[in-house]
């Protein structure tokens, strides 16, 4: 049989760990612009508009990644579409991440004064300009510290597409310990690994929220 | 699309499904509760408690916040028998939730916490009330008026999380959704039935925490 | 002809009705003073001449547009009408001089060192010449709402439409802002002044409008309505504030 070392083991998940990155990026990036798109729907006061994004952040902040992952991976199937494990995991996280950057944003939207919206629009700038040239500066300040925050979320979210088969950092670690039998040791390094992701993204978001606060 | 849907090959399996979705409730009640007793515990420990403590609780919930769920709970399930715990499925999904959310609810409390206004512990404790009662009647009960609803809102996360519980097969909603998937082969309606109950049972649940949190916080 | 023209302006509020029938004719170079209680609807009046509010009967034509409700050009209503504010509502972003060049980049598409062009003339008007990189944040109250001003002003309106400019204003500071304000009446632009300064109101105004219960309680020659109000309300509003 097959002997792993402790490096051997290490090496592998590090491999791994970079279609965990790769992933949360895409995610991210992807959720990132669906979010921002939705976040002019959700605010546009334009009722259909605003009820499609208020049903879609619903069904998507209501229900496990986990289902709409499932989802993904059988619905899209059914258009006799051939799907990889790969495509329903960025699929369903993009859209998923989306959701929750949305509502994040709408918050630090609703966040600026409505002084802030009169005055621009007495000034004559249609609502994409107020957007872009008086809300979204402002509402982008206090959007980073949650930002990052919820790249982290995101980042834990992609160990969900080992589930569906795709072959990230929880899913190495799943195989290498039916590989090892050293879970105590294969799940620990796992877990440091995310950790070592993770935490300096966390630690940034607080920092940043921390000066945010002192600046007011 | 030639496909067709259908929802009725769902029907025989109505109390698997019924199961699962006791299952979950009870590990979110149960989580829930023993969760946030542990999330008040940690964050007095950090905010009130020794510096040892504080740090170790520190170290807790960084650790439980910066990783996966699904990789707390193969380390429990997986990686403890190791070192000769072995816990079955349900226990093993009980403590990963309740670890999970303890952690969560810490970090939450103790930000309440520290939002209370120095100025009021001082009015107590001026007023001749112990420590423990400046605690009890004036810092926790603002911090969890305020806090309420961001832990509301944890709870309902915790609550989707817990669909990971399956892949250690432990009972729930998941689980029966898998089950059902693999005798009859209709993954799309089953998966498409039981994120439905989720969302359901979110929305439920946000309705009854904010029923809830009016009967508690009723003055004001 | 009038530049404004109000025809019998309904507006509720749910149940509430806060403009009940208001009829005002104000032409090119008035000054008109809007006096009248708290609540008595003067900031809505001025608010749905803009558009930033929609009332439910009634006309309001403003330098030709008709503020109609949904179908409004509200964009070429508000190239033409101005608003100044009572809480500034400066960007805090912008410098003052970005603040002031945004709407004539944006909506009029002028360029860039002509928009600073006409900056630094507006700025200059309301003396503020040297602050123009100078962030809100780093600006008096007073300093902030000459910077509003010259924000409307540089959008060439037809109407400035000012609501309670100085109210939100330490005392010492009120007057510089009130300066600024009697310039552009005394240069001939029309404006229309929601105000508590009945000093100013009878000094600097043209016309007086009383509002009374979201009315037109009464309306003349500043001068002569201070000096004889005919109404027993508007009697007992001056002997109050005056
Ligand atoms: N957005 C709103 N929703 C509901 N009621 C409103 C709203 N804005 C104003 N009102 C009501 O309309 C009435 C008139 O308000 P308005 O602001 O026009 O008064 P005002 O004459 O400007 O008073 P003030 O001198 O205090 O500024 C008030 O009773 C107020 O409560
Ligand atoms: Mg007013």
């Amino acid at each position: 049989m097959l002997q792993f070392s402790f490096w051997d083991i290490l090496s592998n998940l590090l491999i791994a760990t970079q279609w965990t990155i790769v992933l949360s990026l895409i995610a991210f990036f992807c959720g990132g612009i669906v979010g921002l798109v939705l976040l002019f729907m959700r605010t546009s006061r334009i009722a259909p508009l605003e009820w499609f994004t208020k049903i879609y952040i619903e069904f998507f902040q209501g229900t496990p990644l986990l289902m709409q992952l499932f989802l993904f991976f059988f619905g899209i199937a059914l258009f006799g579409v051939e799907v990889s494990p790969w495509m329903a995991a960025t699929l369903a996280l993009t859209f998923w991440t989306s959701a929750f950057l949305t509502e994040i944003w709408r918050g630090c939207v609703e966040a600026i004064p409505k002084g802030q919206w009169e005055a621009s629009s007495s000034l004559a700038l249609s609502y994409i300009e107020q957007m872009r040239y008086v809300i979204l500066p402002q509402a982008s300040r206090i959007a980073v510290a949650p930002t990052v925050g919820f790249s982290v979320q995101v980042i834990k979210g992609t160990a969900l597409a080992s589930i569906i088969g795709f072959v990230e950092l929880t899913k190495a670690g799943t195989m290498l310990n039916n590989a090892t039998f050293r879970p105590f040791l294969v799940y620990s390094l796992v877990a440091l690994i995310y950790f070592c992701l993770c935490f300096p993204l966390s630690w940034w978001a607080k920092k940043i929220e921390g000066r945010l606060n002192v600046a007011r | 699309m030639s496909y067709k849907l259908q929802f009725a090959e769902l029907l025989p399996y109505w109390n698997v499904l019924l199961y699962g979705l006791v299952f979950t409730i009870v590990l979110t009640i149960v989580s829930t509760v023993v969760g946030i007793a542990v999330g008040t515990a940690g964050a007095a420990a950090r905010t009130f408690g020794p510096g040892w403590l504080g740090r170790i609780v520190a170290v807790y919930v960084e650790l439980i916040r910066n990783t996966p769920f699904i990789v707390q709970l193969f380390f429990i399930f997986f990686g403890l028998p190791a070192l000769g715990l072995k816990l079955s499925e349900t226990t093993a999904a009980f403590l990963a939730m309740v670890i999970n959310l303890g952690a969560y609810s810490t970090e939450i409390i103790r930000a309440g916490i520290e939002a209370v206004p120095k100025g009021h512990i001082e009015a107590g404790l001026s007023l001749a009330m112990s420590k423990w009662e400046v605690l009890r009647h004036i810092v926790l009960n603002q911090a969890f008026r305020k806090i309420y609803p961001a832990l509301s809102s944890q709870i309902i996360i915790v609550m989707l999380g817990s669909a990971v519980v399956s892949q250690i097969s432990a009972e729930d909603l998941t689980y029966a959704a898998n089950y059902i998937a693999s005798r009859n082969f209709r993954n799309f309606e089953v998966y498409l039935l039981v994120a439905l109950a989720y969302l359901l049972l979110a929305m439920l649940t946000r309705s009854l925490l904010r029923a809830l949190g009016r009967v508690i916080f009723k003055a004001r | 002809m009038s530049l404004v023209s109000i025809r019998d302006v309904r507006k509720s509020f749910g149940p509430n009705e806060v403009l009940k029938g208001v009829s005002l004719d104000i032409a090119k170079g008035d000054a008109v003073a809007i006096i009248g209680r708290s609540g008595s609807g003067k900031s809505t009046l001025l608010r749905c001449i803009n558009g930033l509010e929609t009332y439910q009967s009634g006309s309001i034509v403003a330098d030709g547009i008709e503020v109609a409700g949904a179908n409004t050009n509200l964009r070429e209503l508000r190239r033409h009408v101005g608003m100044v504010f009572q809480q500034f509502n400066l960007f805090p972003h912008l410098t003052a001089a970005e603040n002031v060049m945004l709407a004539p980049t944006v909506v009029n598409k002028v360029s860039k060192a002509e928009a600073r062009a006409t900056a630094a003339e507006v700025l200059a008007k309301v003396g503020l010449s040297e602050k123009m990189d100078a962030y809100p944040s780093e600006l008096s109250g007073g300093q902030q709402q000459r910077v509003a001003i010259a924000r409307s002003l540089a959008m060439r309106p037809k109407v400035l439409l000012c609501d309670e400019i100085t109210s939100a204003l330490d005392p010492e500071l009120v007057n510089e802002v009130l300066r600024v304000v009697e310039q552009l009446a005394r240069e001939g632009m029309t404006l229309i002044l929601v105000t508590h300064e009945m000093r100013f109101a009878r000094d600097v105004g043209t016309k007086l409008v009383f509002m009374h219960h979201g009315k037109v309680h009464e309306e003349g020659a500043p001068k002569e309505v201070f000096a004889a109000p005919r109404t027993p309300e508007l009697q007992q509003f001056v002997g109050q504030v005056g």
